[in-house]
Order: structure tokens, then sequence, then C-alpha cells
């Protein structure tokens, strides 16, 4: 087996591309550091010298406006000099390869790329492939991770919760093809949750879930009860177009997050998304606006857990 | 010509003989009289065999030559001891004319180092739609009729296809995966697939479909052969097919014997393979399988794949491997974690293959075609991207020390390779 290409002969973060295989210390270190970091985006002078003099490639391969502008945000607080690539539009429609675009940056003296891409694995082979000197900041790709979401979704359910070993957490939604969903459950279990549960129908789970640690759930009702912690994941409209799903009217009905269905959770229980939203199908506006929810919370403490990710890897 | 190779271990899997001896070549033919010799071989501590028969092993010509080119890989199949191979019509176009399979003969021919037996295109352009002209193909020398890795969707072409190929004799060679539930599918859909994000093939992509076929071959009793299976449900089912008595053969490739999903790592691309690498049970009841018989025949599904086509990422990486080098180690590899005789383990590469295509050979009998390999079982090579004689210098065992080391190939009582 090859070693985690993640980390270094001495056993330290040098590119962040999966939650999964990750120590438990090295999780702690970055919400430790991110932690630090929160003070710093409420200052007056929003900005540390850490990364002054070096260059973050912001390479989105696939659109995003979030997560491509914390990024920036938590580069910028850094001191770094960001660069934002949208590739989508650009070389790659000209038949320039992946490794070739990376190659190019990288003769333009990049210290940190931050991928996203659609197919799983990529920044793998791009973290294979770049000098050493090098880091690749895995910013979503396919269906396989989303490190920094999971990241600051572990933060923010520490933010609120304190002890991660108390907890139950249920992820409801399309897990099937969701990067969030995996990066979460792997950061949840290796931080000592006790119980992790999925929430959806089968046709939005892949197969062998079970493996990842989680108690499976088809009734939401029984699901939710007790849960310190609800983590709703997105629903993409396309997924009604295939054999999956036949209408999101039906889903909201049994899957979307209602007053009447938090109620059975925790009275304390926090609601979290990683956005975007989509109000009326996973959702309900009651349940996203309401006293519970934290999602826009999520979105500051991303900058804090973005900015020690990308501080970590530079200085490994 | 005049061959004597002297002291080997002479290993004829067709009439189960093992021992120390010598073999005579005469004229191109193996001879049962001694006599003086042009070329004396000493092949004491190696092992004198039939030439191997690789029932899929694709050349990549024509229309693919930036992968791999004919005298590329007819050196790598020589240089791995393989004397004959099956190519399938997978090429650019696909061989479903009579001009192109003569073409792609005559220069294999020309370049006297293995014999190459095309398999035709069983539809028009492999579309699944027309049949192909397949007595004139079969004329033209074609062995077999297939579809490569293209599925055949439409049951009812695929039913008179079986029913036209059967009229003149001719078996079908299909690969068992329905392709509604392999769609978008990249690998075995299971834990592996569900951690590392990959869209998933579920095993019963390949035994629905193989369901499907068996039933049409018990309607017709057309001879079917099943390419490349890979689960342990599709072996149960050729089991019970092989018991009931119909006119069924199956293979596994190298990859799936020893190679199950959990080797995918971290997105390895020269782990992406058609079909998708299966379970540990899977593959431990392919391995099983073709020590019992229920399997027929092991072979190498030689890919090249050009460098540029495999770093990507694992899903948009192209399936395939190069492995005509690879087919005798890992077949001896195979043999002895099976604990089998070394005659039952080539029978698997050598006669059974050839029944399986209905060719001549894989035997060490007198008056045969002198087709032999001589190999040293005990020496190991590395496999390395720059040792490789193929064109494609992608496979999931490069960095393997593997046993099995091709001295001598010889076609037609002609050295062809020697190291």
């Amino acid at each position: 087996m090859q070693r985690n290409p993640q980390l270094n002969d001495k056993g330290a973060l040098t590119h962040l591309l999966s939650i999964e295989g990750l120590p438990r210390e090295i999780l702690l270190q970055i919400l430790d550091t991110a932690e630090s970091f929160a003070g710093v985006t409420e200052r007056e002078v929003k900005k540390v010298p850490l990364l002054r003099g070096k260059s973050v490639f912001n390479l989105f391969f696939e659109a995003s406006t979030r997560t491509r502008t914390t990024f920036e945000i938590a580069a910028k607080r850094l001191s770094a000099d960001v660069i934002n690539l949208n590739i989508a539009l650009s070389s790659q429609t000209k038949g320039e390869s992946l490794l070739d675009t990376v190659a190019n940056l990288s003769a333009m003296q990049a210290d940190i790329f931050v991928v996203r891409h659609a197919a799983s694995g990529a920044p793998f082979l791009i973290a294979r492939h770049v000098k050493p000197h090098e880091h690749v900041v895995n910013a979503g790709d396919g269906r396989h991770a989303h490190p920094t979401q999971g990241l600051l979704d572990l933060f923010t359910i520490r933010h609120y919760k304190k002890d991660f070993t108390r907890l139950t957490v249920a992820v409801v939604g399309d897990v099937l093809h969701s990067r969030v969903a995996r990066s979460l459950i792997h950061g949840l279990t290796t931080l000592g949750v006790p119980e992790v549960r999925v929430i959806a129908p089968q046709t939005l789970l892949p197969a062998g879930v079970e493996a990842l640690g989680v108690k499976v759930f088809h009734d939401m009702r029984r699901g939710l009860r007790d849960c310190d912690v609800v983590v709703m994941l997105r629903l993409q409209s396309e997924r009604m177009k295939g054999a999956l799903l036949p209408s999101e009217q039906e889903y909201f009905k049994h899957y979307g997050l209602n007053l009447d269905k938090l109620a059975l959770a925790k009275p304390d229980a926090i609601v979290m998304h990683p956005g975007p939203m989509n109000r009326g199908v996973e959702i309900d506006s009651s349940v996203a606006d309401g006293p519970h929810s934290v999602i826009l919370p999520q979105v500051t403490f991303g900058i804090a857990v973005r900015m020690a990710v990308m501080s970590i890897v530079a200085g490994n | 010509m005049k061959l004597h190779i002297k002291n080997g271990r002479v290993v004829d899997p067709a009439s189960a003989k093992d021992g120390v001896g010598d073999l005579f070549i005469s004229d191109g033919k193996i001879s049962s009289e001694s006599g003086k010799a042009d070329r004396v071989i000493d092949a004491k501590g190696l092992v004198v065999a039939p030439g191997l028969i690789d029932v899929c092993a694709r050349l990549r010509e024509p229309g693919f030559e930036y992968k791999a080119r004919l005298e590329s890989e007819m050196e790598a199949a020589v240089a791995g001891g393989v004397t004959s191979l099956a190519c399938p019509p997978d090429t650019d176009p696909p061989l479903d004319e009579p001009g192109l399979v003569d073409m792609l003969r005559r220069r294999a021919k020309a370049l006297e180092r293995a014999r190459v037996y095309p398999m035709g295109a069983l539809t028009v352009k492999l579309k699944g739609e027309r049949l192909t002209e397949m007595a004139e193909l079969a004329q033209a020398g074609c062995v077999a009729f297939s579809q490569a890795n293209i599925p055949l969707a439409d049951t009812q072409v695929l039913w008179r296809a079986l029913q036209y190929a059967s009229t003149f004799g001719l078996a079908t060679w299909l690969r068992a995966e329905d392709p509604w539930l392999a769609r978008g599918g990249v690998a075995h859909d299971g834990e592996i697939a569900t951690r590392l994000g990959l869209p998933g093939i579920p095993a019963f992509a390949e035994t629905v479909a193989l369901g499907g076929m068996l039933e049409l071959v018990r309607a017709t009793r057309a001879r079917l052969h099943v390419c490349r299976l890979s689960t342990a449900g599709a072996v149960e089912m050729m089991r019970a097919a092989k018991k009931e008595g119909l006119p069924v053969t199956c293979d596994v490739s190298v990859h799936h014997l020893h190679l199950c999903d959990m080797d995918l790592g971290y997105f390895d691309a020269n782990c992406r393979l058609e079909p998708p690498l299966r379970g540990q049970r899977d593959r431990d009841a392919l391995a099983r399988a073709l020590a019992d018989g229920t399997i027929d025949v092991v072979c190498s599904d030689h890919t090249p794949v050009d460098d540029d086509a495999k770093h990507l990422p694992f899903a948009e990486a192209e399936p395939g491997a190069t492995a005509l080098e690879l087919l005798l180690p890992l077949t001896l590899k195979w043999a002895e974690a099976q604990k089998l005789p070394l005659a039952k383990a080539l029978a698997r590469v050598t006669c059974d293959a050839a029944r399986v295509l209905g060719v001549k050979g894989g035997t060490l009998a007198s008056g045969v075609p002198a087709d032999i390999v001589v190999f040293d079982p005990g020496a190991a090579q590395r496999i390395t991207p720059q040792a490789l004689r193929s064109q494609g210098r992608n496979t999931p065992f490069i960095g393997h020390e593997l046993a099995g080391r091709v001295r001598y190939t010889i076609v037609e009582g002609k050295v062809v390779h020697e190291a």
C-alpha cells in the first residue's frame, strides 16, 4: 500500500486531500489553529503575515461561489497573493490536460493550489505531480471529498456542542452524490462521535454505506429522534431526471426538514447545511431562518478553517 | 532447419506429461525422430512447454497506432512466450469487413512473430444493430465473433446474432454486462467505490446480463463463450450452465485473478479496467473456478493505453492495462497459490485456450507445428515500464516481482525470441 499521499515523511500534513485517513491529532490541530484565527477575522485589521510572498492559485474546474470566495478571503487574510482561475471557461475547453494546466501554473511560481474538480480523485493526481514545495488543498472532488467543508462543519459542531464524544449526529439527504457527507462522516467517526446516522431513501445511499461507520434510517422521523446535530444535504434538481426520485414535492414531504420534524430532535439541536440551500426542497424556511439554524455561522467559520489549513500545509 | 532442445523439463498439458527429456523440431514441426540438429538449446533447469495462446490481446491496429503498433505488440507477445493470440474487433474501424481482417493478418504474418487470430465484429461497427457478414469474415480468417467491450443492448439482435453465427458453426464471444445497470459506473459498486466517491457498477450488472444470455443459449443451442468473468455470482451460473450441458465456455483476465477493488488504493488509474476489479470474495471465487475448470481459460486482456489517457482522474482515465508479457508469470503465481501441478496450470493458457478458440496447437504432440516456450520458472523479474516491450506501459503490477522468465520463444520451429 502506498503511503498516505497527504502526509510527508515526518507524518505532517503537506496536502489536504481527504479527511479519511488523517489522524485525530491533525484534525484537532486544524480546529485549534482555526480557533486562533477566528479572532483575527473580528479585528479591525483582519490580516496576519503568515503567507506573505506566497501565491495561492484557486483552480476551479467546476463552478463555485461560496467555497472559492472563502478560500480567497482566507488567503488574503494570511497576506498571500491570490490568483483565481475559472478553468471551466478557459484552457480545458481548448483541450489542455489537467496536468499540463498545473505544470504551467507551477512554472508561474505557485505555492498552494486550491483545487475543485468534477472527477473524484483529481486532487490526488495533481498532488502526485507537483513539486515538493507546492501544496494541494482539495476544495471538492466529484463525490469523493470536500475536506475543508467537513472541517468547518466539525468546527461549528465543536463551537456549539463542545464535546464530540456525547453526540448523536444525523446527516440527511443525498449521501450518494455528496462529498460533503463523506468528509463529515470520516471526521465525526475519527473524533469519537458515538452515533452518526444517515437518513435517506435507499436510492440516495451508496452501496455499503454502513462500512463508513454510520447507522442507516429511511424514516426521517425515527432518524431525527434525540439528535444533537442535524446536517441537511443539498438536493440537486437533476436528481429528479433519472430514476432516483419522482419529485421535489414527494422528497420534501418525506425528507425535508420542517419545524414539525425538527421537534423530534433534542430541544437544543443545531441545524447545519453546506449551502447553497434549496428552500422548500430539503429545508423549510422556518427552519433555515429559525433559532436552531447555524447555517450562516458555518460560512464565517469556513474562513478561519481555510486559513488554518493553508497555514499548516504551507508550514510543512 | 533442425532444432534440438535438450535436458529440459518437458511439460505437455494436453497429455499431462511432465518430465525431463529432449524435444526435436524438424521442418517447423515437432518430431519424434532425433538426429543431427542445426542448433542445440540446452534447457537444463528450464521448462519446455507449448507456446502460450492468449484468447484476448489488443494490438490496437488499425486506428490506435499512437497507443500501440503491431511491431511493438507482436514483439511483446513473443517476449512473453505467447505464440498465438486472438485479437478482439474493437479497432478503428472495427473488424467488420473481410478486407480489414485480411490486411491485419497479412501485416501480422509479415512480422514473423506470433500467430494472430482475429475476432470479427458481431454487428456492423459494433453498434449492436445489424449483423456482419460472418460467413465472409470467417473465410477471411475470423475465428469467432464478438462485441469486445461494447454492449449489445438489443436482445432481439443478440438472439438473432447467436442463431446466425450458430448456423455457420461459429462461436459468439460476449462480455456479460447490462448496459443500463453499468451506466456511468467506473468501479465495483461496494465499500471501496463508496469511500472513493466513484460511481459504481453493481455485481448484478454481470449476472443479470449473463442470465439473459444463458437463456438464449438454452433456446438456440448456439455456442457461446463468456468473456472476462468478474463476479462470484457469474461463476456459479457458469458452473450450473455447464452441468446442464449448455454449449458454453468462459475466461477470466489475469488482473481479476489477482487483484480486487482494494487495489485501487488512492485512485490508481492503472486499476481502471473493464470489467471493474471486484471484491476479494469475487477474486477468490474466480481463482478457484479457474483451478476446477469452471472457467476454461485465463487471458491477458492486453490493452495498451498511452500515458496521456492514463494520467487523468480515475473515472476519466481510459480502461485497460498492458499484460501480454505478464500472462505467463501471473499464471504461474496463480498456480502456486492454488497448489496446482504445472501441467494443469499451463493447460489454461495452452490446450484449453486452443479448444475454446477452435484452433490447432497448444500441445507438444508429434507432427504439430512447433510453437514452444522455454522458460525459467524460478527466475524473478521486477516489472518496470522500461522493461516492457509493449508500447503500453501501464499495469497495476508495476513494481511487483514476479517469477517466470521466458528464455526462448519458438514459432513454427523458428526461434523468434531469446533472452
